[in-house]
């Protein structure tokens, strides 16, 4: 892939660059997709029980939401590295890796946020429900129903993290040419090179993304509200 | 009327309710009998709302015992309560109602939601979030709630306190078609109009102690205990 | 539910997630055609391996994934099984590796030399001198001097000149000397900042375009000549290295072809790496 122009590049579809893309696209979406399959259900779990050392746990959740991706990184690399314990899976320098990584970052950010919004739904309607003799798993699935134009926020904010975030990928996924290269992580390696004006182009088209995303959310919130009053 | 074992009577056996040194019951004997509507009274904190909760279950006394047509434990499906500040959920009209009716394991028929909705007067409104209602609406919402249930003791905590006058008489007029239709009425109230306007037999609570219990004619004419004379005289305030 | 029922709804919602993530993940290793390549970020921002790799890649199928690293990073990935072979330039380290058990057999492959960079009017007037006076004249001028100071070829040379110099760099520097712990073409970018001395491999120089006021100051002298080493990884250490793909890579990289095609990589004209495969003292 050539500098000449960062704008051509993007503008006539260069294919290489459209794979970037591709890859970055499929690694943060798979990464929400399974921390919202964990992290939801461990939100809601947190909101609406009473066990010893909750306190502790939503501290710690809370916490994590700031876990630096570096630090991520480095855990995920120790575990699959062909040296660590879970190394015989032949993980190391893939997507998968990547994937991995970041969905490390992300569920503390779901389940955080799942958690607050979960309880204080649930502060609103724990009178009507147990006076309407809602079982425990019907009680968890209308509040996630209700509350799904939050949560659905809330998984637009995790995916925020994880398409910004270069960190944890390149320290698992090597940064390879054509295989686990990034917009992030080719951005970090074109701007390492001295070849600022395709950085730049690369950091166009994540801005974009990132603008994209925040104006979903936003819209999302607004139906929300109309909708549901 | 659902079938199946019945919650009344409801029986209070001097039943205490209370939290570190605050007291809400105190020694609450009483009986909840099926026939005309019962009308809690009582100034503010006198106990009222408590004894509905734990009427229904949602509070365990602390000392003595409840029991629902004899029976210790009775799951809230006979009996519903109409909060004073009843939440909506983040549904329609309709969606709500829908909601009511299949928790209570009653099959959601458009025709039966409707009908709902006719009876507290809130036809037409069906696709609109419940939240967007005005105040009176969501009391009547939160009745037509309680109804889908097809409960056999409605319990009913101040459903007129935050509303105008017009609003008010709407809700009290569905309210006696709702006892003279044969559910067993519980309502508190701090307006001595509507208690005299529902009628059935009128309990005052004051710090958590059943003061007088009397038919309401009588008791609104002719109380006996001085307690009972000064808040009917406006001078039992707390 | 009751609170155990959910648990394990949870419990068997998280083993399906890792189910399906481990079968994907051994699936696309079985399948594909591959090794792993742990090498130098200054080969890589050479742009020799967009060159070369097509070509092997076309004559085998082999897909090369290369992972650029500093040199001491990349020989300990090595060293964890990360890699199936390293290229790397800085022979006694590589050697080190041999020894340990990690490596078969370490085979020369190209060179390429070194340059010292400093901004093209030379405060500290270094101009033309050889490296060793050069680097004595900005110690003694306290000229500011970008150390990559990442354990890399470049570094591990850079060191040992200073040494050769007479001296201990490790112990003897100022604020002068400023190591930023990164790759070549990081250091570059601070040098031109900065408008400070940076050693550099040609290869990076030549393909590096935020210049500025940076040139070339000194070359040529034999002493920056910089030696290349390819090694598969000991498939007795690690036995999930893909021996027989990696050693068709380290037989192509000596082989005439490999090395004709590195003798051809040029940058605006100019040959980068110079093959040298035969010979036995590299």
């Amino acid at each position: 892939m050539h500098s000449d122009s960062a704008l051509e590049l993007i503008f006539t579809g260069d294919p290489a660059l459209l794979a970037i893309v591709r890859l970055s696209l499929i690694v943060s979406l798979s990464a929400v997709a399974i921390a919202a399959f964990v992290g939801i259900p461990l939100g809601a779990l947190v909101a609406l029980n009473r066990f010893s050392g909750r306190e502790g746990v939503i501290v710690l959740l809370n916490t994590l939401m700031g876990l630096p991706p570096v630090v991520a990184g480095l855990a995920v690399y120790l575990l699959l590295s062909r040296s660590g314990p879970l190394g015989s899976l032949g993980l190391i320098f893939t997507p998968t890796a990547m994937i991995i990584a970041q969905t490390v970052l992300v569920i503390p950010i779901i389940a955080a946020l799942t958690r607050q919004t979960i309880e204080d739904l649930w502060d609103e309607y724990r009178e009507e429900l147990t006076a309407m003799n809602v079982r425990v798993f019907r009680r968890v699935t209308t509040l996630i129903w209700d509350g799904r134009f939050s949560l659905v926020v809330t998984l637009l904010a995790g995916f925020g993290r994880a398409a910004a975030e270069v960190g944890a990928i390149i320290i698992v996924g090597g940064n390879i040419n054509g295989y686990t290269r990034t917009m992030t992580t080719a951005i970090a390696l074109e701007t390492s090179k001295g070849d600022l004006s395709l950085a730049m182009g690369l950091g166009a088209v994540l801005i974009a993304i990132v603008i994209i995303v925040n104006t979903l959310a936003w819209s999302v919130r607004r139906a929300g509200e109309k909708m549901a009053g | 009327m659902r079938a199946g074992a019945s919650d009344l009577p409801i029986r209070f056996e001097s039943v205490s309710v209370g939290t570190r040194g605050v007291t809400m019951l105190d020694r609450i004997t009483l009986l909840i009998e099926a026939g005309p509507p019962t009308v809690l009274i009582g100034p503010n904190g006198s106990g009222k709302t408590t004894l509905l909760r734990t009427a229904m279950g949602l509070v365990r006394p602390t000392q003595g015992r409840i029991t629902w047509g004899g029976a210790e434990k009775s799951p809230p499906v006979q009996r519903a309560i109409v909060f004073q500040r009843p939440a909506m959920l983040r549904r329609s009209v309709s969606g709500n109602l829908s909601y009511a009716l299949s928790t209570a394991r009653i099959p959601r028929r458009t025709e039966r939601i409707n009908e709902l909705l006719s009876m507290v007067g809130l036809d037409g409104l069906g696709k609109r979030p419940a939240r967007r209602l005005s105040g009176g609406e969501q009391q009547r919402l939160a009745l037509a709630r309680a109804l889908a249930r097809d409960p056999a003791v409605l319990l009913l905590d101040e459903p007129t306190a935050s509303l105008d006058p017009a609003s008010t008489k709407t809700i009290e007029d569905i309210i006696s078609a709702i006892a003279v239709s044969g559910i067993k009425v519980v309502i508190a109230t701090h307006d001595l109009g509507e208690a005299r306007r529902i009628g059935g037999e009128i309990v005052l609570l004051h710090h958590g102690r059943v003061i007088e219990r009397a038919g309401a004619t009588e008791f609104l004419n002719a109380p006996k205990a001085d307690e009972a004379k000064a808040f009917l005289a406006g001078e039992l305030l707390v | 539910m009751t609170p155990r029922g959910r648990f394990f709804v949870l419990i068997r919602s998280l083993l399906i997630v890792a189910a399906i993530a481990t079968t994907l993940a051994t699936q696309t290793a079985a399948q594909d055609k591959s090794i792993v390549v742990a090498s130098t970020t200054s080969t890589q921002d050479s742009g020799l391996f967009g060159y070369l790799l097509p070509i092997f890649k076309q004559k085998t199928g082999i897909d090369v994934k290369v992972v650029a690293q500093g040199t001491g990073q990349a020989l300990d990935t090595a060293r964890r099984g990360d890699a199936d072979v390293v290229l790397v330039h800085a022979k006694a380290a590589e050697e080190e590796f041999v020894a340990e058990g990690f490596g078969v057999k370490r085979y020369p492959v190209m060179y390429n030399d070194f340059v010292l960079i400093g901004p093209q009017h030379d405060p500290a007037g270094v101009k033309g001198k050889d490296i060793m006076a050069a680097l004595q004249t900005i110690k003694a001028k306290s000229a500011p001097f970008i150390s990559r100071g990442d354990r890399s070829g470049t570094n591990i040379a850079e060191i040992s000149f200073w040494k050769d110099a007479g001296i201990d760099i490790t112990k003897d520097n100022g604020a002068w000397y400023k190591e930023i712990g990164q790759g070549m073409g990081a250091a570059l970018n601070t040098a031109s900042a900065l408008n400070a001395y940076v050693l550099s491999d040609r290869g990076t120089w030549l393909a590096f375009k935020n210049r500025n006021e940076l040139a070339i100051v000194v070359e040529g002298d034999k002493r920056l000549f910089n030696q290349y080493g390819v090694i598969l990884v000991n498939p007795a250490k690690h036995p999930n290295v893909r021996k027989d793909l990696g050693q068709q890579f380290v037989d192509w990289l000596v082989s005439t072809e490999g090395q004709d095609a590195i003798g051809r990589y040029k940058i605006n004209g100019q040959q980068l790496f110079y093959p040298n495969a035969k010979d036995s003292n590299a």
